[in-house]
């Protein structure tokens, strides 16, 4: 999921941006590069990597609330690095920023909060876990010694809007690539990166009308690395599903002008990756909507043949579009076909 | 056709007269000039002020800061931040770059709210990493960029939005240029907080809710000082129309064969009026647009120093340079179109009126009237006597003005009775016909000449109140500079640890090192400083106390009492045993009041043991050193090689005296470039209403001449008449002068600044004010005594034998 990259970097590195996209594609100017065989440690790997220019802790959450109706949440945390150390007070060159949302059929609430690191504001720990903005958390509950991402608590607030949830997962995480090494080019490019898509998540969401009790399947991304996109790409389309049938599926297109570049890892019940190959997944607008002045495609088909997989997603709420300053597309959809199932949909580059 | 031959005839006499014109228009020009002058000014400090009151949206978003203004621990912004308080600190202060003093103001770029955003981070060159990183970026104006030129601050931007003397950095890296260490002074709090969140009182109790401040501190402190300019703009604008009326009335009577030809030719009153009403329309244009440049021009020379004055004393930042404003531009034209009717009304009056068979003679233009001159007196005795009652029970500054407005008004209005009588007196000791003839000629012309004798009387009287005033300042100021500066050298150290090996080095180098330890805090909404001082027979001996306890002393170092300045004094109305509770909730009684000259803010001393047992956190960075003078000057080389200080970090006294002397000099050196203006403006005004009268007069002069006075002898005469003339303004304005002083002192400062200065006379400023004053009316008075020198005798015989 580097392609996130992407999006911090539009937010963060446009001074980087000035001194020419190009050389940060080959060379990451003093950062560590991810490099191939270095094994993932937990729990010291939930915790930041600041020599590496960019990492998140990305969290989607599918619910359904006691009044019946369908509900998504978001909450992120990117980290972003102006060079590649961590210091202590205000010179600290690490900078954060954090997304929150809920999505409901007919609403979505966004916020967006940002901070210095080296001052407190915002960081993250590795252990015991926790990761945070202002007044938003996302903090483990698990005890010593046990799995520090295993069981989470979760919130965040906006204008209209706050969330507390608990986050249970029976399963370790998963790795993605190999042993956490996820390439993402053929140019060599890559990431470390791990995923726990397994939680089950019950809590309440504080929204204009009332607060609402909810239960629902969650799914976190941690990933760092130093390295941007090429400059040809111009946005991408992230799907992350939660399959009935208790598998789950990661899968992107890069959009660029040779018509993109898809990927896609299958994650059996028992929580075994299993990465497809290049080109493997196949993706196809069926409808687009104007979303916030912007053309945005809300209905896909997406294919994985080699599993038997044909689907077709239906956005619960075509406006989820997330204004904060990096502006994107972001939100929880139903799919039906071959397999049923709800998950996440991003768009970015859709301006 | 009929019109432009009108025109014509009507132009044609200032072809002929083209010194005439050249008066209109330069008098017009001059009153216009130093009227747009002023606005000129106060509009850009005006603009300065707003600018500075919008910095961080301080004008539209409320804040936490602690009661008493002290830094704060900047953990509190993050227990704030992480308990849902959306809040941005900042970090303020000044920091000293050579002889510049620039606020520094530190934000956070991340968590600076939208409406504070004065400056874009990111799109400047080098973006958010160039802003945070080492060493930073200022975002200054283009004024601050040139006065920082050459200093060691971090690499400038330049930015229209800021005001002067402000430069905007980011929060570490002006903690570390302010040597603050991690601490803030405010945090900004937008109106849009989440609803749910921890009370504040739990949070951090020390800091508390300032709303927006509607008007800046800055627009209010300096209000008087603008209110001053301003008095004098229209002062000098009304001196100059009484050129604009001298001159407009002789062209007017000059031209009443003219008129009258014209009427007989069949041309309408109307249409005459109209073209006449057309040509001053006109003058008056050009005069205003020429009275704008030349505003802008003296308002350029004057910018400088009124910005000094400013910085001086109320630490105002006003730009040294001028924008062009078209709101100056207008006003400056209307307001010269407005003058020229003014002072034209009464002619186009007449002339609209005029019948055709009124006498073509020019006859005196305004004729001896006792009767007018009495109504006039009665009119400045009112205003005198209303001047009287507002000394008494008027209050407020705007009072002060009224009152001196009153006084200069009836003095004015009452001088053409007094100089009437003086004349009369005159002419009583006299012995001789010619004498007598002098004398009762003088008193006839009185009328002619009041207007601009006016004029000469509020140019001295300005001229004696405004210099007695400044003389009277300075020589109180220079005293009290002596008394408040005993200590041999300043000392500033750089860090706290460094004041703590300053103190031990300093202790055997010298006779007595006496810390200088001061914070700021809020006093019933005032901002004052809080100072501690040692008890030592330093201050004992010299501090300029106006009124205290006689145990003052001994009280202040017990902790059992404190001492306050007199603006504080003034503004609070303490008296001596009146309680006031300091910052923190410390009350103590008032057992001193001292003064404190050219400090706008309120402040407090204090023992130096009761202020660190209040404040335990103040920065003990300053200290002042006793020691022999003659062996300052090697402590002072001494403790620069020691320390490797800065050589601004150790002041010797006689330094800090003459920089105080110079923002003194500066502060008053507008004050006297607007005198010297309007008493040039008066002496126009006298030279234009004699040109008027030596045309007039040649009735009066024939017979005399035709009785056997030589015309050299007439012309000494003229020439005498009006050094005389001038010479009785000057002695009547002696006394309008002082009591401008008086006002100007003990009514205007103690409600502009707070502090109420004894009045000193300075006799020797008179006699050069009047030498002056009677080279200007002589000269004024040359070239009519010239023409009249040079008269062809057939011109004076033509008197006769034209029928008048």
């Amino acid at each position: 999921m580097s392609v996130r990259a992407f999006l911090i970097y539009l937010f963060l590195a446009v001074p980087a941006l000035a001194q020419g996209f190009a050389g940060l594609g080959t060379d990451a100017e003093g950062f560590a590069v991810p490099q191939p065989g270095s094994a993932i440690i937990f729990p010291r790997d939930h915790g930041p990597h600041p020599e590496y220019r960019i990492e998140w802790w990305y969290l989607t959450a599918n619910l359904k609330g006691a009044d019946g109706e369908d509900y998504g949440v978001q909450w992120t945390l990117f980290r972003s690095a102006l060079a590649p150390q961590e210091k202590a007070g205000w010179d600290s060159p690490q900078l954060w920023m954090g997304h929150a949302a809920v999505t409901s059929a007919t609403s979505h609430f966004v916020a967006e909060r940002m901070s210095r690191g080296g001052i407190g504001q915002a960081g993250v720990t590795a252990e015991p876990f926790a990761a945070w903005i202002d007044d938003w958390r996302m903090a483990s509950s698990a005890a010593g010694g046990v799995d520090q991402i295993s069981k989470i608590d979760l919130s965040a607030s906006g204008k209209e809007f706050s969330y507390k949830l608990k986050l249970d997962a029976q399963r370790p995480p998963v790795l993605q690539g190999q042993q956490g090494y996820s390439v993402k080019s053929a140019e060599g490019q890559a990431s470390f990166y791990y995923s726990q898509p397994f939680y089950a998540v019950s809590g309440t969401l504080s929204l204009p009308g009332g607060d609402v009790a909810v239960e629902g399947q969650a799914w976190l991304d941690h990933e760092w690395s130093s390295q941007p996109l090429a400059p040809s790409q111009t946005g991408w389309d992230w799907f992350s599903f939660h399959l009935e049938s208790g598998e789950k599926l990661m899968g992107f297109r890069l959009r660029d002008e040779t018509g993109g570049f898809t990927s896609a890892t299958w994650i059996a019940p028992d929580g075994t990756p299993e990465p497809q190959p290049p080109a493997a997944l196949a993706v196809t607008p069926l409808e687009t909507e104007t979303v916030a002045g912007r053309e945005v495609p809300t209905r896909w088909r997406v294919e994985l043949p080699a599993k038997g997989f044909r689907v077709e997603t239906r956005a619960l709420n075509p406006e989820a579009w997330m204004a904060t300053q990096v502006s994107y597309w972001e939100g929880p959809v139903r799919f039906e076909g071959t397999h049923a199932g709800r998950g996440y949909i991003e768009m970015t580059g859709y301006d | 056709m009929m019109w432009r031959s009108g025109l014509a005839a009507l132009l044609s006499h200032w072809r002929r007269k083209p010194l005439q014109l050249a008066m209109l228009l330069l008098g017009l020009s001059l009153a216009t000039g130093l009227w747009s002058a002023v606005q000129a000014i106060n509009g850009e400090a005006r603009a300065s002020y707003a600018r500075a009151a919008a910095v961080l949206g301080q004008d539209r978003l409320a804040s936490l800061a602690r009661a008493d203004g002290a830094r704060f621990d900047q953990q509190l912004f993050v227990t704030l931040r992480r308990n849902g308080w959306l809040v941005s600190p900042v970090v303020e202060g000044e920091k000293r770059y050579g002889e510049q003093r620039v606020k520094i103001i530190g934000i956070d770029p991340l968590t600076l709210p939208p409406v504070a955003r004065q400056i874009d981070v990111m799109a400047a060159e080098g973006g958010l990493g160039a802003f945070i990183a080492p060493p930073g970026l200022f975002f200054v104006s283009a004024e601050t960029a040139r006065r920082l030129a050459g200093h060691a601050a971090p690499p400038l931007r330049i930015v229209d939005s800021l005001p002067a003397g402000t430069a905007l950095t980011d929060i570490g890296i002006a903690q570390d240029i302010l040597g603050v260490g991690p601490r803030l002074s405010r945090l900004l709090l937008p109106p849009d907080q989440l609803i749910d969140r921890a009370a504040l009182s739990i949070l951090a109790p020390e800091l508390e809710v300032r709303t927006p401040a509607a008007e800046s501190d800055l627009s209010r402190l300096t209000d008087s000082f603008h209110l001053n300019l301003t008095a004098f703009g229209f002062l000098a604008f009304a001196v100059g129309l009484f050129i604009v009326h001298a001159a407009i009335g002789l062209a007017f009577e000059q031209r009443r064969p003219v008129f009258r030809t014209l009427r007989a030719l069949g041309l309408p009153a109307r249409a005459l009026t109209l073209l006449l009403v057309a040509e001053l329309s006109v003058f008056a244009l050009i005069a205003g647009f020429a009275g704008v440049v030349l505003g802008y021009w003296i308002a350029s020379l004057l910018l400088p120093d009124v910005a000094a004055s400013l910085r001086g004393l109320y630490g105002a930042e006003v730009p040294g340079s001028l924008s062009i404003r078209p709101a100056v531009w207008l006003a400056g034209v209307a307001i010269s179109v407005a003058g020229t009717f003014l002072s034209a009304g009464r002619g186009l009056w007449q002339v609209s009126r005029m019948t055709l068979l009124a006498p073509a003679q020019p006859r005196a233009w305004a004729r001896a009237s006792e009767r007018h001159m009495r109504l006039q007196a009665i009119a400045g005795a009112a205003l005198l006597a209303g001047a009287l009652l507002l000394a008494h029970f008027g209050t407020g500054l705007a009072a002060g003005f009224a009152l001196l407005a009153a006084m200069l008004l009836g003095a004015a209005l009452l001088l053409p009775l007094l100089l009437s009588w003086l004349i009369a007196g005159g002419a009583r000791v006299s012995s001789s016909a010619l004498g007598e003839w002098f004398w009762a000629d003088t008193r006839q012309q009185l009328p002619g000449l009041s207007l601009a004798l006016m004029a000469l009387l509020l140019a001295l009287a300005t001229n004696i109140g405004v210099g007695t005033m400044v003389s009277s300042f300075r020589l109180t100021f220079v005293g009290w500079l002596d008394q408040r500066l005993t200590s041999e050298l300043y000392v500033t150290a750089r860090t706290e640890e460094e004041a703590a090996a300053l103190r031990n080095w300093l202790s055997p180098r010298s006779d007595a090192v006496l810390p200088i330890w001061s914070t700021e805090g809020q006093i019933a909404n005032q901002q004052v400083q809080i100072f501690g001082i040692l008890d030592h027979a330093t201050y004992r001996e010299k501090w300029p106390l106006l009124t205290a306890d006689p145990q003052v002393w001994d009280f202040v170092a017990q902790g059992k009492a404190l001492m306050v300045n007199e603006q504080l004094a003034r503004r609070l109305s303490l008296r001596l045993g009146a309680d006031v509770t300091l910052p923190g909730g410390h009350r103590l009684p008032v057992a001193g009041i001292f003064s404190d000259y050219g400090n706008p803010k309120g402040q407090v001393i204090l023992g130096n043991d009761t202020l660190v047992r209040f404040y335990p956190d103040i920065g003990r960075l300053r200290y002042a050193v006793r020691i022999d003078p003659e062996k300052a000057g090697k402590l002072r080389e001494d403790l620069l090689t020691a320390f490797g200080l800065p050589a601004q970090n150790v002041v010797d006294q006689a330094s800090i005296k003459s920089f105080s002397l110079k923002i003194f000099e500066r502060t008053f050196a507008v004050t006297a470039a607007l005198n010297v203006l309007t008493l040039a403006v008066a002496g126009l005004a006298i030279l234009s209403s004699l040109l008027t009268l030596a045309g007039m007069r040649l009735p009066q002069l024939a017979p005399v001449w035709a009785m056997g006075l030589t015309r050299r002898h007439l012309a000494a005469l003229e020439l005498a008449r009006s050094v005389s003339l001038a010479a009785l303004t000057l002695l009547l304005a002696i006394p309008a002068g002082l009591g401008l002083a008086w006002v100007l002192l003990a009514v205007i400062n103690v409600e502009a600044f707070g502090w109420r200065l004894p009045l000193y006379v300075f006799p020797a400023d008179w006699a050069l004010l009047g030498a002056l004053s009677l080279a200007a009316a002589g000269a004024a008075a040359l070239l009519p005594a010239l023409r009249l020198l040079n008269l062809r005798p057939a011109v004076l015989l033509k008197v006769f034998a034209h029928e008048r």
